[in-house]
């Protein structure tokens, strides 16, 4: 305990590094998946290639990857942006069968009734079917957050500042304090992230939380 | 005026949804598409919005060939209503009502003002005006349908099985709101629905069909319930066992009542009772 006390300026500094990684990271996988996934929903031929593909990315083990990405893009080893890079690749992993299930399970009454008010095909996306896919999104992009806030940490191996770099300097120097908190910062990051976009979720999509029907509603 | 000329469906696995079909719906009146599933009904209602195109032929709006406008500005000027009313869940009641007029451009406030006129009209309360679909009956889900299909002022409504799926007694309601609200309007509605009672209370021209679009026939409820053209529309209209032929009884409480060829009482002689006059069954 006396070591977090003595050393909050430092917790300050590697949360802030590690948002600074994660924020961008979901933001990207979020963004670029929305438009992948209506490709795989759109298109039969690209969605086995698109959702096979996607899928093969988690495959890859994280650190190999973080190793990699660098000769790839011409970055120095310790580029937060690797980091970044990589795990937008792994929310796409997640997000882009998540884009694509929630666009194809849409009731089809209801855009037949888009279609029919005379929606065009492009205002009908953005304010019908993104909408209505909202829900099922915002699970995926739960489950992005979590698992990139905790992926972040990996990084540290590379000496890439996040919250992973006090795991591994507490275990270097035998400072348990330094890995717990660590470790219990990272999980709080993820849950009040967690939080957070359930609140946006009640102001984004305030028709999945109202009361249903009241007894007795007559004709 | 809408002038079906000569139109069909084929689908590519071989499916003939309408062989030939013609048919001319005057203007401000309410032609009624019926019959069972499979008829076409529902193909020949789209095909006026373009949300189906015939495989040959033509669909005619006051003489212009709808094919050749362009589909999402066709649609903003034809007012649709359909079962299960196809409400967007996630607007509420009044900017449902108003999408049509903000897809023109109406301003919001405009839009707004117009849709709460129309809840009015279609009988329903403007408290409502802020909920969510889900959060209404049936029965209001359909109002709102209605009201959102009149929106725009439309000089067509299309209204494909409407009240289909709200309870008899809600859907009578309907009924009686919508010959309200058309003697008020004098839209050209064109009514799909598979239920002969309701084409005979809303249509004044019927239009009876069998498989395929192939017209059994046309004419207005009297015309047809008084000269059948044949077994088919016999059957249809459920004549043909006697079952519109009603036969007075006595009942055990001293009232005359009427039953059908099968024996169900379909209501009660006027006059019996006094005072009752409304016990009839449409």
């Amino acid at each position: 305990m006396r070591w977090v006390v003595d050393n909050v300026d430092v917790l300050a500094s590697r949360t802030f590094a590690h948002l600074a990684i994660a924020l961008p990271a979901i933001a990207l996988s979020v963004l670029l998946a929305v438009p992948l996934g209506w490709l795989a929903e759109r298109f039969r031929w690209l969605r086995s290639p698109l959702l096979t593909g996607s899928g093969l990315l988690y495959a890859i083990p994280s650190l190999p990857l973080f190793v990699v990405l660098p000769l790839v893009i011409g970055t120095g080893v310790r580029d937060p942006l690797n980091i970044v890079i990589a795990l937008t690749l792994y929310g796409l992993a997640l997000m882009v069968p998540s884009v694509a299930d929630a666009l194809r399970t849409l009731d089809s009454r209801v855009l037949d009734s888009a279609n029919a008010l005379g929606y065009g095909p492009v205002r009908r996306f953005f304010t019908v079917d993104l909408p209505l896919a909202g829900p099922t999104l915002l699970a995926g992009v739960r489950v992005v957050s979590v698992s990139t806030i905790s992926l972040v940490t990996v990084g540290a191996v590379l000496g890439v500042p996040s919250l992973g770099l006090l795991f591994t300097d507490g275990f270097q120097r035998g400072i348990i304090a330094e890995v717990v908190a660590g470790i219990v910062l990272t999980v709080l990051l993820a849950l009040l992230l967690d939080r957070l976009l359930v609140l946006v979720g009640r102001v984004v999509l305030p028709w999945t939380h109202q009361p249903s029907r009241p007894a007795g509603a007559a004709a | 005026m809408i002038e079906f000329e000569n139109v069909a469906k084929h689908y590519p696995d071989g499916t003939v949804a309408v062989a030939d079909f013609s048919a001319r719906l005057p203007a401000h009146t309410t032609t009624v598409l019926v019959g069972s599933s499979g008829c076409g009904k529902t193909t020949l209602l789209r095909m006026v919005n373009r949300m189906v195109d015939p495989t040959s032929g033509r669909v005619l709006i006051d003489g212009e060939d709808v094919a050749t406008q362009d589909p999402v500005k066709l649609r903003r000027r034809i007012g649709y209503v359909m079962q299960h009313a196809g409400l967007l869940p996630h607007r509420k009641v009044i900017d449902n009502i108003a999408t049509v007029p903000m897809l023109n451009g109406v301003s919001r406030a405009d839009a707004h003002s117009r849709a709460l006129d129309l809840m009015d009209l279609v009988g329903l309360d403007p408290k409502l005006a802020k909920r969510y679909p889900s959060q209404l009956s049936g029965g209001q889900q359909q109002r709102v349908g209605v009201a959102r299909g009149l929106a725009s002022d439309p000089n067509i409504l299309l209204m494909d099985e409407p009240f289909g799926a709200v309870d008899p007694l809600v859907r009578r309601d309907l009924q009686q709101e919508l010959l309200r609200v058309q003697s008020e309007l004098g839209k050209t509605i064109v009514f799909v629905t598979h239920d002969i009672d309701e084409a005979l209370l809303l249509g004044d021209q019927i239009i009876i069909l069998a498989q395929g679009g192939e017209v059994a026939q046309r004419g207005t409820g009297t015309e047809i319930l008084t000269t059948p053209a044949d077994a088919f529309v016999s059957q249809f209209l459920g004549i043909d066992h006697g079952g519109r032929a009603l036969h007075p009884q006595s009942s055990s409480t001293g009232a005359t009542i009427l039953v059908d060829g099968y024996g169900r009482a379909a209501g009660i002689l006027s006059g019996a009772l006094p005072g009752h006059t409304t016990g009839t069954q449409p």
